[in-house]
This record gives C-alpha cells, sequence and structure tokens, in this order.
C-alpha cells in the first residue's frame, strides 16, 4: 500500500523529491584546508575582518569555515578530513520559521534560503535555531572602525574600503548575514541569459570558494539538471549530507571516504 | 472523685492550655482597628520617609542613570560587541533577565488573583505588594527584550503595525507569540493592579492635600465609595482575577516555546511549558518574601498589617511550589538523560562536569534541596528574616537555572567546532541596572500609593468577628452577598 504523502502533509517528503535549483558539492578527499575559499568569499561578499581579539571570542564573519578536527590524544593524533561549512541552504530551513520580522523568507524562484538585511532587527534567533551555526551576526561596524582609518586632509579614510565589492551591500551592525551561494553572480548570469533569449547554462558561472578552490573540491552548479557536473557528483554512492536527520534538506553534499 | 473524672479534668486543662496559644488577636482578621485609625496608618507610613530612604533612593537613581541608560545608550551607539554574546552563545543575560523578571511578575498574578478567586483570607494585606511586583517586574522584562536586539531602534517592525508594503510581522515565529502574550500581560495586569487601587487611592485622595490631592483625584476617577460604584468595581475585579489566571500560564509558557520550539539539544523538550511556569512561581513567591520582609522592616506600621501568619502562609506556600518545581525539574532532566540523545548526552555531561557544574549544583541545592529542608518548620516559616533568606535562595537558584538553560546550553550545539564559553560583557552593568530600576521604581511607589489594599483589610475585618461563647471566644467567618 502506498501512502499519499500530500494527503498526511509530509512536508519534508515532497520537498526532498525537489533537489533544490541550485547546489554544491565538497569533496572532502581532496579539500588540503588551504582556506583559499574562505579568504575569497571574504572578499567576493565584503566581509568585516573582526580582529584577533573577536575572532579568538568566537565572532568571526566567516561565511565558509573550515573545519578541523582529528582523533586521538596527543601525540597519537589522526587528522580527519577538512569540513568546509557553509550554509547548506535547506530545503526545510529551520532558521526561516522562527524570524518575527520575515527578514529570513525562503526565495521560491532560486530555491535559497534569504536573508533581508534591512529587514532585520537582530533578534538572532535564526542562528540560535541553525543547526550548522554558519549565521554569522555583525556585533559592531566592522568597516568603519576609527582605528583602521587613515586621517587625509582631516577625513577619515579606509583604505580597505578600496577592495569592495561594490555588487554587495556592506552591512551595518546588529543584522545577520551569511552564504548566499554568491546570489549577485546568480543575478548577474540570469540577466546575461534572459537577454539572450535562454536558459543559465551549467558551468557557466560559479561561486567565489569553488573558483578559488585549487583542489577543485567545491563544484557548484545545476542540481535539477540530471547531467550536470554537481548532479553526477552528488549522486556518487559517497555523497553524505550533513546533520539529515534533522530533516533539513540541505542543498551542500559532502563527498566523502570514495 | 473517680478516675475518670481525674482523666476529664487533665484533658480540660490541656484543651484551656491549646487555647491560651491560639490568641485569636494574633491574626490580622481578627484583631480589627477603627477604619479612621487604619486609614492614618496607612496614610502615614506612605508620608514617612527617613534619611536612609533618601539615601538608599540616591544610590538607586545614580544606578539606574548610569547602569541602564549610559550603559544601554552605549550599547547601541556601539554595537552589541560590547556584550558577551558570540557563536554560539547569541542570546546571552539580556534573555535570562527576561525570563527572570517574567518569572518574578507571575508571583503577583498569583497571590492576587488566584488567592482572590479561592478565597483564600491571608492574601488580603499583601496582594497590592505582590501586584507591583508584576508590573514592574514586566516592565523590566520588556527592556531587558529590547536590549537584547541588534537594531533596537527597529523593534516597532515587531508589532503589527499598518503599513504602505503590507509588511507584516511573521506569525510562525515563537518571538512573535513572546511578545503579543507579554503585551496582552501587562496590559491585563495593569489594569488588575489599578483596579483594586480606586478605592484606596480615593481614600487617599480624602486625606492628603497639596500636590498629592491632585494626584489622587486625577488617579481615583471620581471614586466616592456609592453602592454603584461598589458593584461595577466588584465586577470588573472578578473579571479581571478569572481572566488573568489563564493569561498568566499562557505567558510563561509561550516564554519557555522560545526554547522549546528550536531545535537545540536540551531546549526541544516538550515539558518546558509547566516547568518554566512552575520556575516563575517558585521565583516569584521568593521574591514576595523578600519584599515582605522589607516592607515590614522598613515602613511605619507594616508590623500591624504583615504578621507572622502571612509569612507561615507564604512559607507553605512556597513548600508546594516547590515539591511542584522538583517535579518538574526531574521531569526534564531525567527524561532528556534517559533518551540517550547523542548531543543532549553530551551537554549533561557538559552540566555536570563542565566549567558551569558550580552553577548547576547550586540550582539544585537552592531550588530543590534547601527549602523543603528549611520550610517544613513552623518556627522557620514564622521568622520573616529567615523566610527572607530562603526566597533570595530561591531566587538566586532560580536565576542561575535560566542562565544554565540559555548561554551555558547554548554552548552545546551539533557543531563542535563552535563550542565556546560565554562570558558577560557590559550585560553585567545593564543588570545591574534591571534590577537597581525595579527597586527605584518600588520604593517611589511605596511612597505614593497605598501599598497595603486597605478596604482589603476593612472588608475581611468585618467579615471575621469574634463570638462569645460561654467563656470562650469562637472566631466565625461570614461572608458578603
Amino acid at each position: 500500500m502506498t501512502v499519499d504523502l500530500n494527503l498526511v502533509g509530509a512536508k519534508g517528503a515532497i520537498a526532498e523529491a525537489a533537489e533544490g535549483k541550485w547546489g554544491m558539492t565538497i569533496d572532502q578527499d581532496i579539500c588540503t584546508g588551504c582556506q583559499a575559499c574562505v579568504a575569497a568569499c571574504a572578499m567576493e561578499n565584503n566581509l568585516s575582518f573582526v580582529g584577533e581579539e573577536d575572532a579568538g571570542y568566537g565572532r568571526t564573519q566567516h561565511w565558509i569555515r573550515i573545519e578541523r578536527f582529528w582523533e586521538g590524544e596527543y601525540p597519537e593524533v589522526k587528522a580527519t578530513p577538512f569540513q568546509p561549512m557553509l550554509c547548506q541552504q535547506c530545503g526545510h530551513a529551520p532558521c526561516e520559521p522562527v524570524c518575527p520580522v520575515f527578514a529570513t523568507p525562503h526565495s521560491p524562484a532560486e530555491d535559497l534560503n534569504l536573508q533581508v538585511y534591512n529587514r532585520c532587527v537582530g533578534t538572532r534567533y535564526c542562528a540560535n535555531n541553525c543547526p550548522y551555526q554558519v549565521r554569522s551576526f555583525n556585533w559592531r561596524d566592522y568597516h568603519t572602525i576609527p582605528e583602521r582609518g587613515n586621517m587625509v586632509n582631516g577625513t577619515l579614510v579606509f583604505p580597505l574600503h578600496n577592495q569592495l565589492n561594490p555588487d554587495v551591500t556592506v552591512r551595518r551592525r546588529g543584522i545577520m548575514e551569511k552564504c548566499t551561494f554568491c546570489i549577485q553572480r546568480i543575478h548577474k548570469a540570469q540577466d546575461q541569459a534572459k537577454s539572450e533569449g535562454r536558459e543559465v547554462e551549467d558551468g557557466e558561472f560559479t561561486t567565489a570558494c569553488a573558483q578559488a578552490c585549487p583542489a577543485t573540491a567545491i563544484t557548484f552548479g545545476r542540481m535539477d539538471h540530471p547531467e550536470s557536473l554537481v548532479s553526477q557528483l552528488a549522486h556518487q554512492q559517497r555523497g553524505v549530507k550533513h546533520l539529515e536527520e534533522l530533516n533539513t534538506l540541505p542543498r551542500v553534499t559532502y563527498l566523502k571516504e570514495g | 472523685m473517680t478516675a475518670t473524672s481525674k482523666y476529664f479534668s487533665g484533658a480540660q486543662k490541656a484543651h484551656d492550655a491549646h487555647h491560651e496559644e491560639e490568641d485569636p488577636k494574633q491574626y490580622l482578621m481578627y484583631d480589627p482597628k477603627p477604619r479612621g485609625e487604619m486609614n492614618a496608618m496607612v496614610m502615614e507610613s506612605m508620608m514617612t520617609t527617613s534619611w536612609k530612604f533618601w539615601l538608599v533612593l540616591g544610590i538607586l537613581s545614580f544606578l539606574v542613570a548610569t547602569c541602564f541608560f549610559y550603559g544601554w545608550g552605549y550599547m547601541i551607539n556601539e554595537g552589541l560587541y560590547v556584550a558577551g554574546v558570540m557563536r554560539p552563545s547569541y542570546w546571552g543575560i539580556f534573555l535570562v533577565n527576561t525570563v527572570f523578571w517574567i518569572g518574578i511578575s507571575h508571583a503577583g498574578t498569583f497571590i492576587s488573583a488566584i488567592l482572590r478567586v479561592f478565597k483564600a483570607e491571608f492574601r488580603r494585606p499583601f496582594t497590592r505588594a505582590a501586584e507591583l511586583m508584576t508590573t514592574f517586574g514586566l516592565i523590566q522584562a520588556g527592556a531587558s527584550i529590547f536590549m537584547h536586539l541588534g537594531r533596537v531602534w527597529l523593534a516597532y517592525w515587531l508589532f503589527p503595525i499598518p503599513n504602505a508594503r503590507q509588511l507584516w510581522p511573521n506569525f510562525h515565529s515563537p518571538l512573535m507569540w513572546d511578545l503579543l502574550a507579554i503585551t496582552t500581560y501587562v496590559l491585563g495586569s495593569t489594569m488588575y493592579l489599578f483596579l483594586p487601587l480606586i478605592p484606596d487611592l480615593a481614600m487617599a485622595r480624602d486625606r492628603s492635600t497639596g500636590w498629592r490631592k491632585v494626584f489622587y483625584r486625577i488617579l481615583a476617577l471620581g471614586f466616592r465609595g456609592t453602592e454603584g460604584e461598589w458593584r461595577h468595581l466588584t465586577t470588573a475585579m472578578n473579571f479581571f482575577a478569572f481572566a488573568i489566571i489563564p493569561v498568566m500560564f499562557s505567558v510563561h509558557t509561550i516564554v519557555s516555546w522560545d526554547f522549546a520550539m528550536a531545535m537545540r539539544p536540551g531546549w526541544s523538550s516538550t515539558v518546558f511549558g509547566p516547568y518554566f511556569v512552575l520556575g516563575a512561581l517558585h521565583s516569584g513567591m521568593g521574591a514576595v518574601a523578600v519584599v515582605l520582609f522589607i516592607m515590614r522592616t522598613t515602613m511605619k506600621h507594616m508590623d500591624y498589617f504583615i504578621r507572622k501568619e502571612h509569612f507561615n502562609a507564604l512559607g507553605k506556600l512556597m513548600l508546594i511550589v516547590t515539591f511542584a518545581y522538583s517535579y518538574f525539574f526531574f521531569n526534564d532532566y531525567i527524561v532528556q538523560w534517559y533518551g540517550g540523545d547523542k548531543w543532549t548526552d553530551t551537554l549533561l555531561h557538559w552540566l555536570e562536569e563542565g566549567p558551569m557544574a558550580w552553577m548547576f549544583y547550586q540550582l539544585v541545592l537552592f531550588n530543590i534541596v534547601i527549602p523543603p529542608l528549611m520550610l517544613w518548620s513552623k518556627k522557620i516559616r514564622e521568622t520573616p528574616w529567615l523566610l527572607a533568606a530562603i526566597g533570595l535562595l530561591i531566587n538566586v537558584g532560580m536565576y542561575w537555572e535560566r542562565y544554565l538553560i540559555i548561554p551555558v546550553m547554548l554552548t552545546i550545539n551539533r557543531m563542535p567546532f563552535t563550542w565556546k564559553l560565554y562570558q558577560p560583557g557590559i550585560e553585567i552593568f545593564l543588570t545591574v541596572g534591571t534590577f537597581s530600576m525595579f527597586l527605584l521604581f518600588y520604593m517611589i511607589a511605596s511612597r505614593l500609593i497605598p501599598l497595603v489594599p486597605v478596604w482589603e483589610v476593612q472588608e475581611g475585618q468585618m467579615t471575621h468577628t469574634l463570638r462569645k461563647v460561654g467563656k470562650t471566644h469562637v472566631p466565625t467567618v461570614s461572608e458578603f452577598e
């Protein structure tokens, strides 16, 4: 006997049928832990440099981080593969329903979790409810800390502002942010494709982290195209999803123990 | 004389001795004073201020100005980095304070509404003292919620205010439920505080001069004490007493849902609702004991109104609440432990042997072990300072409980890479600020409005009489209506 999942309202089961539009695979077996993705992401998305003290206290502003684990006690330590952790763009995201002001909606067009910066009031509930702990909060206006500027003709000039990406907002203090799957690149590619009267093709563009990865451990692309590289990689036997038991339906697949 | 008569005379003596102990005059209800005298006593207790009062008032005002207003302003100006919140403890002491103050506020409603509905006579002299705690506690809870926001200047977005873009708050969010529940509770409990206050304000209006007269005249709403006014007032009070009880239960249940609805080890527990309600009553009762002790020792004539019998009754209530709280405490922890979930297990081990273990053991000691060991004894219950000390301990324990639930439990999540212990920053100053503000409001209120509901005490004394039957006086109780 088959049960109609639409009838019993099994939200998760229905959502699982859809793989999502954009997806990513991260091959942990070839990741070298070089942190190039972390740096590239910070450049692309105007992430703040929080400084040594705040970073040490747990206030890093990285949308992707390399988690490093080991087994055993010193000196018999066995390293385990590096684990890059970023927003998993859950299909059934725990961060979404808890925001009191709808700053964390789900985008039906892109099938991504959005963060609306100018709607966020900073209750930080989304970050508490995120089982992957990948949301970062703007604890202060890191971009305009006076000590980081130079006084030129009576005005403060911030040299680091020259490297900001004009396509991405600079977030002010008191709001939440997270990985967007480089949505500015997605939109650019979509606009280009639209003006040429076609669909966005797989491999036409990629995210900053995937672009920067020297070992090509990160692959980004269309999950809804079965022949795309990312969906072929994701459907290998060694693909695993993190905290799958929570039914968050992540869009990032980790490849391990190949 | 036969053996039997000897036996009977002995019993008679014992009986007499028992009655001599139980002097009915020790009960407020059987120790009536003329109305005029009692009104004058309450007025005098309100008007009398010593240099100590002004000194404490000055210190508290200074603390409120510096810790609360300057501290909060500094934090708004600088950003939340001056506080201790970080990944993974995105919530810190601000929400601990919120839950704590809402807990304190529960005692007021419980004592005045539930005891009024059940017609418990010992409630009469201290309902107002407890209700004031509700209102002032909720003010601090509300302030603490807004302190916690990243962009507090946009807090009005949390309210369903019609706007051109038709952007509404998200009613799926537990924080939204929380906001609505607390708003309802603030409005309801303030009205419930005000209604029984009207006859006392009218009494004060008739016995004061100058600015006080104007103040009371405005607040008393022209109450004269006619039959019709009393009827309307009693109806309204009955209505509010019944209506506020479910609101009280729902508020703290919904506060607990902020945690219970989240997908966190230690938080997603179905017993959190009643556990939090009982925890709130536990800390609230303790706070009432402390407040009654301070009132009795610092204010004039209060030893007439607040007596041993009231501390005794409050102690019994505290004992019952302790047992109920312990039941839910063990229900929460033992069931989670038995569940054996990997992350919950890690969390429980961390609580029992981590750096914050001292807090966990103090919580067990202050909330579950000490109260039942002390409160069984009538002697202890009737010693005001001792009961206040137990109340204070319970409140410390309950503060630790909320501290453990929020920043400490947040430390353990499903991503071990991010585990990090929370250390409070400017929150400590702001906490001092909220506590000072609560005490300051209470002190000002104690000199502005009658802290003892005079009309309720007088009504009680009218219904309680001593009837002379033979040689003894027998206490009798009648009922209005």
